[in-house]
């Protein structure tokens, strides 16, 4: 108790009274100072709530929550200080330029105004925006919306940085150009809670992932603790149809030691000895003449853990992210 | 002791410099706003207008008044229904940001909490300014002859201006209710109508029903009228109690519907 943490909540709880539904059901989370914790789960799990309630915009039912060891509820203000908060909730004013969007955020956190405008320009170079800095941000593409988006956030150089889904809805390309520039920013000391739908964004950016879902933590370590816990080694057999999938499954189960799943017609069986049980799962498939039109071995991805744990690919997702991205995309008018 | 006083003394003195200071921020950005939209600033000074010459010129001829020129009677009604509806920006500018998420981000800033609705009115304000100005030149080029001196005239746009910021706080607090903009100008309507036509604005309450009159005669909009055509027009419309009665009704509302829009701003 000594140390103190950047984030700490302790049994958050919060219910919705649309629907009566419960977004938080005892939610508890430990982000140490200067690390970067992914909160993955997926949509309505209850993420973008903790998110909310982290940085004081909605009051929780139950349960404590501090940051830096301020009460997000009877200390808002210094909280508000000790934040910055990006993402697909947050954003930034369509019709001012992406420089009057910062000196207004600057202005809002009380910076002294001569440090203002140096802070901005820095800012608008340091993520790629300078030449777009005086046009309105209407005419941004979503990548470099984001980019202001997170820019925002930083005009106070606050010590805990929150980013609520900063790469939903956005291409391949711009994502990658996000995540570089928040793994600069981790370089750089900040401590940073990312809530995500996507596995590979926690895994490559987070030291430890907190796996929620239906407003619980249901796991909780570093991405390669959850992938030892499921096992060395995923068996992928794809077969020749749906029914030959779940046949083989059934004959397969016991080689497992977590998980068999079937998708579409192909099965997945987690397994300690890869090699000799490839070899085994061919011979048993052979013998009742189930054609094999392939087989892998890799490595566990966060994506196997999230199923492990919650039974649900994340797949799901999908649909809620064209509706996330449909809902922008109407304000957007998007330049391509 | 006396150091707890004096500390306590300087944090409020910093919260109330902020808090204006805040207010300021997002009065610019809302300004700012209105001149990257110039579409919509045209348009929405387009339909005062086009009511100028209705009035004027379709319904006017049928409207018998006493005392003076049926524009002169007009005018003074056309400024306080352009102020009415446009306190509708106020409660459309509020549905959009909370639409859009801005609302979000400056809830997590460390800003004033009154700077949103403050600066909001405060942009509206300025933009009604701005429409008086045009409308004054309007009623100048179809006839309208204003009595009295320029210190009245500017007391009876104080008058309404009063008015109009009292009841952007009712308009705060439908923007801040609806689920989206389109819904906000909905239901700004409903309200808009009876008050500004069930009204002294265009035409003498003589000619009502006795109920209907009662409430024309002593509903908001119809003293604010009153009191502007008192300080306008003057002779049969000289009503100093107006300008009371006016200015009464302004700080009422205001003292009743801004509590419950921030009440509302702290829940969004």
């Amino acid at each position: 108790m000594s140390e103190i943490l950047a984030v700490e909540a302790r049994g958050l709880t919060k219910t919705f009274s649309k629907g009566d539904v419960k977004a938080l059901d005892g939610f508890d989370l430990d982000v140490p100072v200067g690390q970067v914790v992914g909160l993955l789960g997926p949509n309505g799990a209850g993420k973008t709530t903790a998110v909310r309630i982290l940085s004081t915009i909605l009051a929780a039912d139950g349960g404590t929550a501090r940051i830096m060891g301020f009460d997000v509820a009877k200390q808002a203000g210094d909280v508000r200080k000790t934040i910055g908060l990006a993402g697909q909730f947050a954003t930034v004013d369509e019709y001012l330029t992406g420089f009057e969007n910062l000196d207004m955020v600057g202005h809002l956190c009380h910076l002294p105004s001569t440090s203002i405008r140096p802070r901005a320009t820095e800012l608008l170079e340091q993520f790629g925006l300078a030449d777009a800095a005086d046009r309105p941000v209407s005419t941004y593409s979503g990548g470099m919306r984001r980019r202001l988006d997170l820019a925002a956030a930083l005009v106070a150089r606050p010590p805990v940085l929150f980013l609520d889904e900063p790469t939903t809805g956005l291409d391949p390309q711009s994502r990658l150009g996000l995540w570089d520039v928040i793994e600069a920013l981790v370089a750089g000391g900040t401590t940073v809670l990312l809530t995500t739908q996507y596995l590979e964004e926690a895994d490559r950016l987070a030291n430890r992932v907190v796996v929620i879902n239906a407003g619980k933590v249901i796991a909780n370590g570093t991405p390669a603790d959850l992938k030892a816990d499921l096992g060395a080694t995923v068996l992928e057999v794809t077969v020749g149809d749906h029914d030959q999938a779940l046949r083989s499954a059934e004959l397969l189960k016991d080689l497992s030691s977590k998980v068999v799943h079937v998708d579409g017609d192909s099965v997945e069986i987690t397994v300690e000895e890869g090699p000799s049980v490839a070899a085994e799962a061919i011979r048993r498939l052979d013998a009742l003449s189930i054609p094999i039109l392939g087989l892998s071995l890799h490595e566990p991805s966060l994506d196997d853990v999230f199923l492990a744990l919650t039974g649900q690919k994340t797949e799901v997702d999908t649909e809620a992210l064209t509706e996330s991205t449909k809902r922008r995309g109407r304000k957007a008018k998007e330049t391509s | 002791m006396s150091d707890i006083a004096l500390s306590e003394r300087t944090s409020s003195n910093h919260t109330v410099r902020y808090a204006l200071q805040d207010i300021g921020t997002v009065t610019k950005r809302n300004l700012i706003r209105t001149r990257r939209i110039p579409e919509a600033l045209f348009f929405s000074s387009l339909q005062p207008i086009m009511f100028v010459l209705l009035f004027r010129y379709v319904f006017g001829g049928a409207i018998p008044v006493q005392g003076t020129t049926y524009v002169n009677y007009l005018m003074p009604g056309i400024f306080v229904q352009t102020m009415c509806f446009g306190a509708i920006s106020t409660s459309i500018g509020l549905a959009e940001d909370l639409q859009t998420g801005l609302l979000e981000r400056f809830r997590a800033l460390p800003m004033s909490r009154s700077a949103v609705l403050g600066g909001r009115t405060s942009a509206d304000v300025v933009r009604n300014i701005f429409v008086i100005l045009l409308m004054t030149l309007v009623g100048v080029l179809v006839g309208f002859r204003p009595a009295g001196t320029i210190a009245t005239y500017i007391a009876a746009c104080l008058v309404m201006l009063l008015f109009s910021y009292a009841l952007m706080w009712g308009f705060a607090l439908i923007g801040l209710s609806a689920p989206n903009a389109e819904v906000a100008q909905l239901m700004s309507f409903p309200i808009l109508f009876p008050l500004t036509f069930a009204s002294t604005a265009f035409v003498p309450v003589q000619s009502m029903p006795g109920w209907l009159q009662v409430f024309a005669k002593n509903q908001p909009v119809s003293v604010t009228v009153d009191a502007v055509r008192s300080l306008m027009v003057g002779g049969t419309y000289h009503d100093p109690s107006s300008i009371w009665k006016a200015i009464v009704w302004s700080v009422g509302i205001f003292l009743v519907l801004a509590p419950l829009a921030i009440r509302k701003y702290r829940k969004v």
